[in-house]
């Protein structure tokens, strides 16, 4: 390969990376707000939350992708930088596989907790915030953990769309060398070390979250126990019971 | 915004087309991701790390790389090895392996799950090792992981709009062709966004009913 189309996967890496980052944000944050607001008192905000997750659940992330880029332009007159529409496509997708996985993690925290928290007296804020939180975040890291791989192999989606991420380099490379065995071999051998450098950010965090909560982090990262049937399937595979 | 009726009606029979297509490349993706995901499982049991190893490798990096690149290269790169298949068939192929890496976990933790001392029955009995896995151990196993398998099918379906990149004509393939076709994108594309959230909730519900009839 000459050095002009390493340039071009290079490009290519740094726009999946920012996309990853950048998807990955809106994706926790959204994750954070519907997971807690499934646990809200009044029924109107658990319903709201819970609708959200299943319609962003239960729809495809690449029909996602085409309603972000052809449809809201149309119906909304919001046409977006190519870079936010997949931000706010993966984004509000993978945010409601997360936000189960919060939820999850929230009602695993011992109830006792909950009415210690009671018992002193916090507010229902407090009480989320510095008995709740504290302790249901480590374990959600390992989840969190596979759902980040989900995303990532989720960004190749975008290069559908003509977005020059990784995928998308990688097939302009191809067209121009016409050398398909050789360029996807090195496709998804990036795409697989940017997944083991993000699954050892991730255990490394797990090991300093629990660490502050006075927990050994959990053996082996991936799903073991069974899990019951979840209302629409998983994109991820290890999904907080 | 503005909804035009006539073209929802107009494109409901690409849409049939498109919806047989993809549950034909659903239900075969299934039958292939949980028949190589067992032998996957079996593999990964072997006394001899010289395949616990290799089938470990590989089964990882399916399963860390994205199921797009990977149809690109059954698509592209099959061909130039002298192996011409239709787009459906690489489609199904590529969807069945990528999945097979899912479902091998799955039945990894059901085979851990079915109690030692089945195992040590069945030594008792001197049941042969080909005999103890076919009657003894894999029925109670597989029977736990129903739900669990139903789960990756219902992830599956979410994944088949992956195959029109490789000009397949499943429900997003018909969908775009009518959409460049009549310049209507808002339509087409709604139908199809809701066919998905409608199948993969009816495909819960009978999850959960046939996780009642097996659990308990």
């Amino acid at each position: 390969m000459t050095s002009g189309l390493w340039e071009l996967v290079l490009k290519g890496i740094w726009t999946t990376v920012q996309l990853l980052v950048f998807s990955a944000l809106l994706g926790a944050a959204v994750a954070f707000v519907a997971g807690v607001a499934r646990t809200h008192r009044l029924w109107i905000v658990r319903f709201l939350a819970g609708l959200y997750t299943e319609v962003f659940r239960g729809t495809s992330a690449l029909v996602m992708i085409f309603w972000v880029f052809f449809v809201l332009p149309i119906a909304f007159g919001w046409q977006l930088v190519p870079m936010w529409a997949g931000t706010l496509a993966l984004g509000l997708t993978y945010g409601a596989y997360g936000s189960e996985i919060v939820r999850g993690a929230l009602k695993a925290v011992d109830p006792a907790q909950q009415e210690g928290g009671i018992a002193l007296s916090f507010t229902p804020w407090q009480r989320m915030r510095l008995i709740l939180l504290p302790q249901a975040v480590p374990e959600m890291i390992p989840p969190f953990s596979n759902l980040l791989i989900e995303l990532l192999k989720g960004t190749a989606l975008v290069s559908v769309m003509g977005m020059g991420d990784l995928a998308f380099s990688g097939n302009l490379v191809r067209l121009a060398l016409q050398e398909s065995a050789e360029i996807y071999s090195y496709l998804l051998v990036i795409y697989f070390v940017i997944a083991f450098l993000l699954t050892r950010l991730m255990r490394g965090l797990e090991k300093k979250l629990k660490a502050g909560v006075g927990k050994a982090p959990q053996r082996e990262v991936s799903a073991h126990e069974l899990k019951r049937a979840e209302t629409t399937g998983v994109g991820a595979a290890g999904g907080a019971s | 915004m503005k909804w035009d009726w006539d073209a929802v009606s107009g494109f409901m029979p690409h849409f049939w087309d498109g919806l047989l297509v993809t549950l034909q490349a659903l239900a075969l993706g299934s039958v292939i991701s949980f028949l190589l995901g067992l032998v996957w499982a079996l593999l990964m049991r072997t006394p001899t790390r010289w395949v616990r190893w290799p089938v470990g490798v590989i089964t990882e990096f399916v399963r860390n790389t994205p199921l797009l690149v990977q149809l690109f290269f059954l698509f592209y790169v099959l061909p130039e090895w002298g192996v011409t298949l239709s787009a459906l068939t690489t489609g199904v192929i590529g969807i069945g392996l990528h999945y097979s890496t899912y479902t091998m976990q799955v039945y990894r933790a059901g085979i851990e799950a079915v109690p030692a001392g089945q195992w040590e029955a069945a030594t008792a009995l001197n049941l042969p090792v080909a005999r103890t896995w076919r009657v003894v151990i894999l029925p109670q196993a597989i029977r736990r992981v129903v739900p669990a398998l139903g789960n990756y099918v219902i992830a599956m379906l979410k994944d088949t709009p992956m195959l029109m990149v490789i000009t397949v004509l499943e429900m997003l393939g018909q969908a775009r062709l009518y959409s460049q076709e009549h310049f209507q994108f808002t339509e087409p594309l709604t139908v199809i966004g809701v066919a998905f959230i409608v199948i993969s909730y009816l495909a819960s519900l009978l999850l959960r009913a046939l996780e009642r009839r097996l659990v308990h």
